[in-house]
């Protein structure tokens, strides 16, 4: 037997529909990535055109200042639960930019939390498809449905009685 | 038309003063003109028939530093119809701290091309171009403090709440 959280779970693990966007180069092993080649489509990956319709962020690239604003304007009107991927060095850290880089972020964790970090500069298509896998265990393991605030509260309350 | 030529036409139609240093060596002429004379001598290459410079390839800007206190501005100009090709140098002095922007003339308006080249230069050499249709920054955020390509420039800490610096995270030291 199954419990209605597995389901969802299942569910939402293998349809996760990533925002169609890419900031550099890693962008290009992104975009491989969902051509025929690596098909990422057999796990349910699709991107979509709009935050509001996604899942998931694949930061693909260099974040800049510039960009950081916008970056964290979409990841705000991304719709919960909505998962981000750091793709590669740049986004990861900073990457080869960490030093003389006054233009760029160094981590785009900085700005909106991150769930999965794929490392390499670029990660090649494999790399990104192990990081979709080591997101999908992170979500086959979520809770989402336990009332996690009353369990909260209600231990409070036990305490403050006891 | 040999670089001599085009050196020899500038002098005879601007006066002998015009030209500072010529460079005949390396990939490319150099040409180094007086400043104040920049539009006037732009406008000339442009459209003598015997020059005919119609097509700007690069505009660039140098920073020497604090020390040597200048600044260049150079002019990649090639001719088409002739297959000539020369750069031409204006030397500026560069300005401090609180100090207003090194100025030189705006050639948008004889080479279109030189609008966004010359925004470029003005966002991160901080060069004002005088007469320019539209000088603001062109790749970094409007509200950008300094200008980076200059050899004193100094990150800034933070930029709308986010820390510049890398930290290593492995050493809490940093």
């Amino acid at each position: 037997m199954t419990s209605a959280e597995e389901l969802l779970n299942w569910a939402r693990l293998n349809s996760l529909w990533p925002m169609g966007f890419g900031l550099a180069c890693c962008a290009i092993e992104m975009m491989a990535a969902y051509a025929s080649h690596y098909d990422l489509e057999r796990f349910g990956i699709m991107p979509r055109p709009s935050p509001r319709q996604s899942d998931v962020m694949i930061v693909a690239g260099t974040v800049t200042f510039k960009m950081a604003d916008r970056l964290r304007r979409l990841y705000e009107q991304m719709a919960e639960p909505r998962y981000v991927i750091s793709m590669g060095s740049c986004s990861n850290c900073g990457g080869p930019y960490w030093e003389h880089g006054y233009h760029v972020v160094k981590g785009v964790d900085r700005i909106i939390p991150v769930d999965v970090y794929v490392p390499g500069c670029p990660p090649r298509p494999e790399a990104l498809i192990g990081g979709f896998l080591k997101l999908q265990d992170k979500i086959r393991s979520e809770k989402p449905h336990a009332p996690q605030m009353l369990l909260d509260m209600l231990a409070r309350q036990k305490k403050v009685t006891v | 038309m040999k670089f001599a030529e085009i050196t020899g036409l500038l002098t005879e139609t601007f006066g002998e003063g015009v030209v500072l240093a010529t460079q005949d060596q390396g990939l490319m002429p150099i040409l180094t003109v007086t400043t104040s004379k920049l539009w006037d001598i732009c406008y000339f290459l442009w459209s003598d028939e015997r020059l005919f410079f119609d097509y700007l390839a690069c505009i660039t800007a140098i920073d020497n530093g604090p020390q040597v206190n200048t600044m260049e501005v150079v002019y990649n100009l090639n001719s088409i119809p002739y297959s000539t090709a020369f750069a031409m140098k204006v030397l500026l002095p560069r300005n401090q701290e609180g100090e207003p922007l090194p100025v030189v003339a705006s050639v948008a308006d004889i080479w279109r091309t030189a609008d966004w080249h010359e925004r470029e230069a003005y966002d991160l050499f901080g060069i004002h171009f005088e007469n320019h249709p539209d000088l603001r920054r062109i790749l970094l955020p409007e509200d950008w403090k300094g200008y980076p390509l200059r050899k004193d420039y100094q990150a800034q800490d933070e930029y709308h709440g986010i820390r510049v610096a890398y930290e290593d995270r492995q050493d809490p030291a940093s």
